[in-house]
């Protein structure tokens, strides 16, 4: 009785040739398995990874110590002099790698917060990753506040992620936690994270003005987000916490698309939506939490580069990988800009910003001036 | 009968709309339910749809609890098209009806020859093959209709439930939406229901009727069983003639005035 | 009966309950100030109160009441009013519930003047320092605006003025930070000013303010119908007369007034601007003839109440109000959001 899908004919029944019409989709099919291929998403993406590259080369040859493209290269192989080898890779690799890491986390992040969210405003601050890591690290800095000057060492190294990561994690849960009710509904995670940020913000601003203003400044430097001395402790969870999460979230690409739809629309799909929002969500506050333990909240980096890359990309909404790589982009650009163009070093949260907001406005302006309007 | 109400109670939060309801939807028919506006029929049509779980009762998919099956089975059984859905800024006509495919998708096949041509064949039925690429919040209003129908066709279920499919389309475009809802039943033996406004083309397109009023049932059945004057009269206020239809002998329904009703009732969404 | 009669009844009721909830919202603002000025490390008793403020004598009371508490409770009504009302305009403009009316680079833009006047004329006064900020205020509105229109036709959409005010915003707060991170006696003014406080400005600074907040609420209620309009969608304001350039511009000139005044006196209070609407829609519902009023005297009640309150929850000491605003007003906020049918934008 029931036929077999797609086999409805037309009227003028004619299976022309749909891919050049279709031309933006190229799948890559090998007997059952088929995967689908964008020309401009995958030509930003190379483009990206290869202006990534460049800047990573970049950051390991310039500093206090200037080096050639061939000493890095022999450096990080293991050869060239010793001195060569422990500025490569006790200081400049990892933190170009903590860097590229935290900048594809935060992307990550911000794409998917941003999809189901439906507001391109939204951002894993929104989820209260951010304020609770900095919350939870500026009274971890006012409350030590000498001891962490005296045994500052083990404290910064140690002390300080695991605060951040606690204090990320448990703003997520508590966010998350208000916000369901029979369900999860964009719109009501989004304001209940506005108000759990709101206490968290201004709890942390009060603690800035109890304490000593040195701790205050050193706290500063922390939540405005610093790749300042990291290494490969910060690299290895990072890059860990990335290779866990990432694939899960790939694999929710297909969702995250269908998810920008009506809910009504995505039922009728068959997804199961609150389990759907719940498990992306889950993989934003992970990836945020564990880019805002190693460099603290970089500000900007999860607004922008999704918005950055939807508009490379051309198309209606954030692109995780591209996301991944211009965020990546982002931070490493910042942080090669920061260590070698100012005269003193600032975060690296600063620069994302000093960087990061004219190139979306640019965007914007462009993109308006294109379609008329936006 | 593969789609089946059973004494269903629907509303939402503690708003009764539908007070024990019961159904059966024909298979291989097109069925289309009428009532003024907030008589319940979107509601039904959600609850049958899995949208909306009953407050009691059950619908039944071939047997089945509906809202017991994996939301993903039932998406490659049943299709659903919601009253005015919406969509992110931007995203391509292609893209919108490409969506259509996810049940059928996976991340290792993700843009199977099958999905291909479904969404060609679909993007052809709606005429809309030229403007695949296009943005969908640049087209007018009924092109924009027959995108979303075009997502629902390329998801290639067996029963697709339509609300409000004609709304925004021209006299010549809710012809042709109707008459692709004939060929979908002809020629693949799909069920469809769907929600309509227009009385006249309801009759004239569908197989079976059902009248609703107030959350419940007035009548069903057969066009000329159900374009009646009394029942005219009792679902809509409304004082008509009905006379054959010169071309297909349907009902054919010429309204004459509206009776005064005693209250105003509340309108549910 | 007629029929007109019986279609006008509900609408009469809605107007007497809009007015009763009016009223109720000015008696707490009354109540805030009263407890304002009664309440601190030295309680002032009502008797007191009145007479200091209509008949000094030099007392210590007097001098508490008119030197301390009048400034300040003034300030917090003023910038709670300023705040309320820009807030109800900023998400009405961009139907965004995330958006605070520090969202067009206002208050980044006052705290960059700011920090820069202290490093650069080493101003040491708190006074001094509010031109400059009202001057950036205005300067980042103005800049987030022209960038919103460059490039396209008409008046910038929503989404495009919230994606430049936050760009530029993010861009201020990192010259900010650099500034306050290479000096350290501004990093200390910083810190308070960023708490948010109504405490220790001296009477001329509500002066100060008041021109601009009383030029931005004018502009606000003339913007109110056209905001109506501009609900249903640019096409249906078009078609009911509106010029949508022309009520856009106006609503972000009364955002940046209200809210470069009270940010630039208050520290950066704006969040009040986010809530307050929330709780105003709840009781008003959509319509910003009504929504406008009641959100600024919300916001009017609850700044001096939130002073209050950080006076008494840290006796002897106090408490900033931003504090105590996000402390107690944040969960109560949640708490709303949570309700079932909590009207949207």
């Amino acid at each position: 009785m029931s036929a077999p899908p797609g086999t409805v004919t037309a009227p003028a029944a004619a299976t022309t040739a749909g891919a050049v019409r279709l031309a933006h989709r190229r799948p890559l099919r090998i007997g059952r398995v088929s995967l689908l291929l964008r020309p401009r998403g995958l030509a930003v993406t190379v483009t990206g990874l290869a202006l990534l590259l460049l800047l990573t080369a970049l950051h390991l040859r310039l500093g206090d110590i200037p080096m050639s493209l061939s000493e890095v290269v022999a450096a990080v192989l293991g050869g060239g002099t010793g001195g060569a080898r422990l500025v490569i890779m006790e200081l400049r690799l990892p933190r170009a790698l903590t860097g590229a890491l935290v900048g594809a986390a935060l992307g990550v992040s911000g794409a998917i917060t941003q999809a189901i969210a439906r507001n391109p405003l939204a951002g894993p601050d929104i989820l209260g990753v951010t304020s609770g890591a900095s919350l939870a690290v500026v009274a971890a800095t006012v409350a030590g506040g000498a001891a962490y000057g005296g045994a500052g060492g083990v404290l910064a190294a140690i002390g300080i992620p695991a605060a951040a990561l606690a204090g990320g994690l448990a703003g997520a849960l508590l966010v998350y936690g208000l916000a369901w009710r029979r369900g999860l509904d964009g719109y009501r995670l989004v304001l209940v994270g506005v108000g759990v940020v709101a206490v968290f913000t201004n709890l942390k601003y009060w603690l800035l003005t109890v304490g000593d203003v040195n701790d205050a400044t050193r706290a500063m430097v922390w939540i405005s987000g610093s790749l300042n001395a990291r290494g490969m402790e910060h690299v290895v969870p990072t890059a860990l916490a990335l290779a866990m999460v990432l694939p899960a979230t790939l694999l929710g690409t297909r969702t995250l698309a269908v998810l920008r739809l009506g809910d009504d629309t995505v039922r009728g799909l068959g997804v199961r939506i609150d389990l759907a929002r719940g498990s992306l969500l889950l993989c934003a506050v992970l990836l945020a939490s564990a880019a805002t333990a190693a460099a603290g909240p970089i500000a900007f980096v999860a607004l922008a580069a999704p918005q950055i890359a939807l508009r490379l990309a051309g198309v209606a909404q954030p692109p995780l990988v591209v996301s991944a790589v211009a965020g990546a982009v982002l931070v490493t650009g910042a942080d090669l800009a920061a260590r070698t163009l100012t005269p003193v070093e600032l975060p690296v949260g600063i620069v994302t910003a000093v960087l990061g907001a004219p190139y979306l406005i640019y965007l914007l302006v462009r993109t308006r001036r294109a379609r008329g309007a936006i | 009968m593969r789609l089946q109400a059973v004494d269903v109670k629907l509303g939402y939060g503690d708003r009764l709309i539908v007070d024990g309801l019961d159904l059966g939807i024909e298979t291989g028919t097109v069925t289309t339910i009428i009532g003024p506006n907030g008589c319940g029929k979107s509601t039904l049509l959600r609850a049958l749809g899995r949208l909306l779980k009953p407050l009691s009762g059950h619908v039944l998919l071939d047997g089945r609890h509906i809202h017991r099956m994996p939301s993903r089975e039932v998406a490659k059984i049943l299709g659903v098209l919601p009253q005015a859905p919406a969509a992110p800024e931007g995203l391509t006509v292609a893209d919108l009806v490409a969506r259509g495919r996810h049940p059928h998708q996976a991340w290792y096949r993700q843009w199977s020859a099958g999905d291909e041509a479904a969404v060609e064949d679909a993007l052809r039925m709606t005429g809309l093959l030229d403007l695949a690429e296009r943005p969908l919040d640049e087209l007018s209003g009924g092109q924009r209709q027959r995108a979303w129908i075009s997502m629902a066709l390329a998801q290639g279920t067996d029963l697709l439930l339509l609300d409000e499919p004609t709304t925004f389309l021209d006299l010549a475009h809710q012809i042709d939406v109707l008459q692709l809802v004939s060929r979908l039943r002809d020629e693949a033996g799909r069920t469809v229901v769907m929600v309509l406004h227009d009385l006249n083309l309801a009759a004239r397109h569908s197989d079976r009727l059902i009248a609703m009023r107030d959350g419940r049932v007035v009548a069903a059945g057969t066009p000329h069983e159900v374009m009646t004057e009394p029942v005219l009269d009792e679902v809509f206020d409304l004082e008509a003639k009905v006379i054959p239809d010169p071309v297909t002998a349907t009902p054919l329904v010429v309204p004459i005035a509206i009776r005064p009703r005693p209250t105003e009732t509340s309108t549910p969404r | 009966m007629t029929a007109a009669a019986i279609e006008r009844r509900p609408l009469r009721h809605l107007r007497a309950r809009r007015l009763t909830i009016l009223s109720a919202l000015a008696v707490a603002v009354m109540v805030a100030v009263v407890l304002s000025l009664m309440v601190g490390a030295r309680p002032v008793p009502p008797a007191d109160v009145w007479q200091a403020l209509w008949s000094p004598s030099g007392s210590e009371p007097d001098l508490i009441v008119r030197d301390l508490r009048v400034p300040r409770t003034a300030l917090g009504v003023l910038a709670g009013l300023a705040l309320g009302v820009a807030g109800a305009l900023m998400q009405g403009h961009t139907r965004n519930p995330l958006a605070d009316p520090g969202l067009l680079g206002v208050t980044q833009g006052a705290a960059f003047a700011m920090v820069l006047s202290i490093v650069v004329l080493r101003l040491s006064s708190v006074y001094g320092y509010i031109w400059f900020g009202l001057a950036g205020a205005l300067i980042a509105s103005a800049a987030v605006f022209a960038l919103g229109l460059a490039g396209g036709r008409g008046a910038p959409t929503p989404v495009t003025l919230a994606l430049a005010g936050t760009a530029v915003s993010a861009f201020l707060y990192a010259l900010t930070s650099t500034v306050v991170l290479l000096d350290q006696q501004a990093m200390d003014m910083f810190r308070f000013w960023q708490a948010g406080s109504i405490a220790g400005r001296d009477s001329a600074v509500a002066g100060q303010v008041l021109p601009f907040v009383a030029v931005g609420l004018a502009l606000a209620l003339a913007n109110a119908p056209g905001l109506n309009a501009l609900a249903l969608g640019e096409d249906v304001a078009r078609a009911l007369g509106r010029n949508i350039a022309l009520t856009r511009f106006l609503g972000i000139a009364a955002i940046t007034l209200l809210t470069g005044a009270a940010v630039a006196a208050c520290g950066s209070l704006a969040f009040i601007g986010l809530i307050v609407p929330h709780l105003a829609r709840a009781l008003a519902g959509p319509d910003h003839r009504w929504l406008l009023p009641y959100s600024g005297l919300a916001g009017a009640a609850l700044l001096p109440a939130a002073d209050v309150a950080g006076r008494v929850v840290a006796h002897p000491g106090e408490l900033e109000a931003g504090v105590v605003l996000a402390l107690l007003g944040a969960p109560f906020f949640v708490a709303l959001v949570r309700r079932t049918r909590s009207p949207r934008l």
